[in-house]
């Protein structure tokens, strides 16, 4: 087996390192190497609503498609996001309040899909929507962050379906810069970053929304301050 | 199915067929001259890039200096994430690894995530030789696989093949590999992004393994991350139940801190956007979600050898971002395929003959190949001192020297005379568009070194600010092989 120190192959790269560095002074131990970190840790002062404002351009710069609501609004506008989509079967992870679907499902003729673990990726390839929460969203960059906590579920529910409605909380949820998201991120949690729907530039560079994962990522803005 | 670059025809042969090929040489530069703009405005957003720059040099620097104990580290935080950890001196190492692995899970096939270590390797072959298939999943390496042909670009290795092209290749060959594209195919880039889609997705829904590369290895966490644009590497990452990555050990970095400065840098300088669409970061396994089994394979296959070699070493901070390609002038010209591997343009100059050392009249060329004007210099975000190297490595190759070959160090013997001649000569003629013109400004600009100010100033600064003027090189090519041509290469010239 290898992996372990008995591993010829792992020695003989060790050693092959170690002889490589011959010139680092004995003395020097790891870290001793200066970094220098002169760089901004965010790009701007904002206020909370500047940074909410700059999510929401970043994020529509990479088409996605945002909207806002209030907690009161919340259902309305799912129902409506899902009813304009025609989706007939929607995934919801564990965790996502049961009142953002409070207009989905009974009479509404959408079947709501829990993120089990039996969900096979064929069913999952025949649902149409998914709807989560998410772990944050990083102003500067446009960027949603899905770390597998409550209302987020497995990391193949956002990406197997053609369609997902993200909510995210504002102002809590949102940063301004990548290096505080990561600041906030635990490293032991499976993390996906996601800005705008997927996208290749593969021919003749044109940026071509939708190869495999959701073509279609609509982020909703949920004020906390608002009733 | 795969091709490798084995036997490939030395850089100014394969480049002048290149040049000749004029739908090539149309692709090429429309599409650096398309992503360079892009690049530069993306990058002019950041205002603190070059103290990014600074910071990303240094934090590989201070991973290549005691990579050993961050291998071990890293080692040590996968496996207690639920990862196995697996070594590779060599390519065939790592293959065999590899299809052992897959044989295990008693799988025929595997999806695969651009891994450029794998191209480097040759693992496709080598899967096949043991009756696994190996489908890539990128749709620009799904190209070159449908069109049994070689990346030309670190990130859009069909950029040598047009919309019309791609259109072809999908009617034609796509039924044999799986789900035919759909009738009536024209060539709008989203109806060839959707029959993709169509054609991989039986693929992923049905796939128990996958092989990816990866962008970073944090060793304070055993984090991974794959940095990717179509989703397909998601599907990979999180779909199959096992998951094997191959990665250079040089793609590590100390703590998850450092991933700060290089999500920054990364996309901005290889698709010239404020983040690239997914970004998957993932230690070891997770009960319930994603794969249950992963190993990662540590490949070194001569990156210890050019760690060995202190000007060398710091072209092991490139994170393959492809920039330096886009603004150079031969590679423009030659296309991909004339560097012969998988690292083409200014990094694969010093990358190739580093790994895979100097004996042979390809690698003996490829230094030769730049007209060592710098800008590959001015844009790497790692701030790899190219033209540096490429002296360097010329250096070696025509004087001889001391080098480390497969981990022994060596006296590498100067190359021979005539085929360096061959090689130099030509790899010259094609890179000096306007001889007399350019002989005349590089001579300018290397008699006045130091003299130059790193900064523009007054109305181009805004824009120089955030990156440094390339620096001369000390000697130019011309005025180095008027010196040494009778002179270096011609002291032990017919060893
Ligand atoms: S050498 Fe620098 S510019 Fe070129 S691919 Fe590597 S990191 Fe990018």
């Amino acid at each position: 087996m290898t992996g372990r120190p008995h591993d010829p192959a792992r020695e003989r790269v060790l050693a092959r390192i170690r002889r490589a560095l011959a010139d680092v002074p004995r003395h020097e131990r790891p870290g001793d190497h200066p970094v220098p970190r002169a760089y901004a840790l965010t790009h701007g002062e904002r206020t909370a609503a500047e940074r909410v404002a700059l999510l929401a351009a970043h994020l529509e710069d990479y088409r996605a498609t945002v909207h806002r609501a209030g907690a009161a609004e919340l259902p309305e506008l799912l129902t409506g996001l899902l009813r304009r989509r025609g989706a007939r079967r929607v995934v919801v992870p564990a965790g996502v309040p049961p009142e953002w679907l409070a207009g989905v499902g009974a009479g509404a003729g959408v079947e709501m899909v829990p993120d089990t673990p039996g969900l096979t990726t064929g069913e999952l390839d025949r649902v149409d929507s998914v709807v989560t929460g998410c772990a944050l969203a990083v102003a500067e960059t446009g960027t949603l962050v899905l770390d597998g906590g409550p209302g987020q579920g497995r990391r193949r529910i956002t990406l197997v379906p053609d369609h997902h409605v993200c909510v995210v909380r504002v102002p809590s949820q949102v940063v301004d810069s990548v290096p505080q998201a990561l600041g906030r991120l635990d490293p032991l949690r499976p993390l996906t970053w996601i800005s705008g729907p997927s996208a290749t530039s593969d021919i003749e560079l044109d940026r071509v929304e939708g190869v495999h994962g959701p073509r279609t990522l609509e982020v909703v803005l949920l004020d906390e301050a608002a009733p | 199915m795969s091709r490798t670059y084995v036997g490939m025809p030395a850089f100014p042969r394969a480049a002048a067929r290149a040049v000749d090929d004029a739908v090539l040489r149309a692709n090429l530069r429309r599409a650096t001259h398309t992503i360079r703009d892009r690049r530069a405005a993306a990058v002019a957003e950041l205002a603190d890039w070059a103290q990014l720059r600074t910071a990303a040099a240094a934090i590989k620097d201070r991973t290549l200096r005691h990579l050993d104990h961050y291998l071990l580290r890293l080692e040590e935080n996968v496996t207690r994430a639920g990862g196995t950890v697996h070594w590779a001196a060599d390519a065939d190492e790592a293959n065999r690894i590899v299809t052992r692995l897959v044989r295990d899970t008693g799988e025929r096939e595997v999806v695969k995530v651009k891994s450029m270590t794998t191209q480097e390797t040759g693992l496709n072959a080598a899967l096949e030789e043991a009756g696994i298939r190996a489908y890539e999943t990128d749709l620009a390496e799904l190209v070159v696989q449908l069109g049994d042909d070689l990346p030309s670009h670190l990130l859009v290795p069909a950029i040598h093949r047009n919309r019309a092209e791609i259109r072809e290749l999908f009617r034609d060959r796509m039924g044999a590999w799986g789900r035919p594209a759909p009738e009536g195919l024209t060539d709008r880039p989203a109806e060839l992004a959707e029959a993709a889609r169509l054609h991989l997705r039986e693929k992923f829904l049905r796939a128990k393994v996958a092989v990816s590369g990866a962008n970073f290895m944090v060793a304070e966490t055993g984090t991974l991350v794959v940095v990717e644009s179509e989703g397909n590497g998601r599907m990979c990452l999180t779909l199959p139940e096992t998951l094997i990555s191959v990665v250079g050990i040089e793609k590590t970095v100390p703590a998850w801190r450092d991933l700060e400065v290089f999500l920054q840098l990364l996309p901005r300088s290889s698709t010239a956007e404020r983040m690239n669409p997914y970004t998957t970061m993932w230690t070891g396994t997770t009960d319930g979600d994603g794969p249950s089994a992963f190993h990662l394979v540590l490949l070194d296959n001569g990156r210890s050898d050019a760690l060995a070699d202190v000007t060398g070493r710091q072209t092991l901070r490139c994170i393959r971002c492809s920039a330096c390609l886009n603004v150079c002038p031969v590679y423009e010209r030659a296309g991909g395929h004339a560097y012969g591997s998988p690292y083409p343009g200014p990094i694969g100059a010093v990358l190739t003959p580093q790994l895979r050392g100097t004996a042979s009249p390809l690698e003996q060329s490829l230094p030769f190949a730049s007209s060592l004007c710098g800008a590959c210099y001015e844009v790497c975000p790692v701030a790899i001192d190219i033209p540096e190297v490429l002296l360097h490595l010329r250096e070696r190759v025509v004087e001889g020297g001391e080098a480390t070959v497969r981990g022994v160090r060596t006296v590498v013997r100067p190359a021979r005379r005539r085929a360096l001649e061959g090689a130099a000569a030509r790899a010259a003629g094609l890179v000096l568009d306007h001889p007399a013109a350019l002989r005349r400004a590089q001579r300018l600009l290397y008699r006045t070194r130091g003299l130059h100010p790193r900064r523009l100033p007054g109305p181009g600064r805004a824009w120089s600010a955030a990156r440094d003027l390339p620096p001369v090189p000390e000697e130019s090519f011309r005025d180095w092989w008027a010196r040494t041509r009778g002179d270096g290469a011609g002291r032990g010239g017919t060893a």
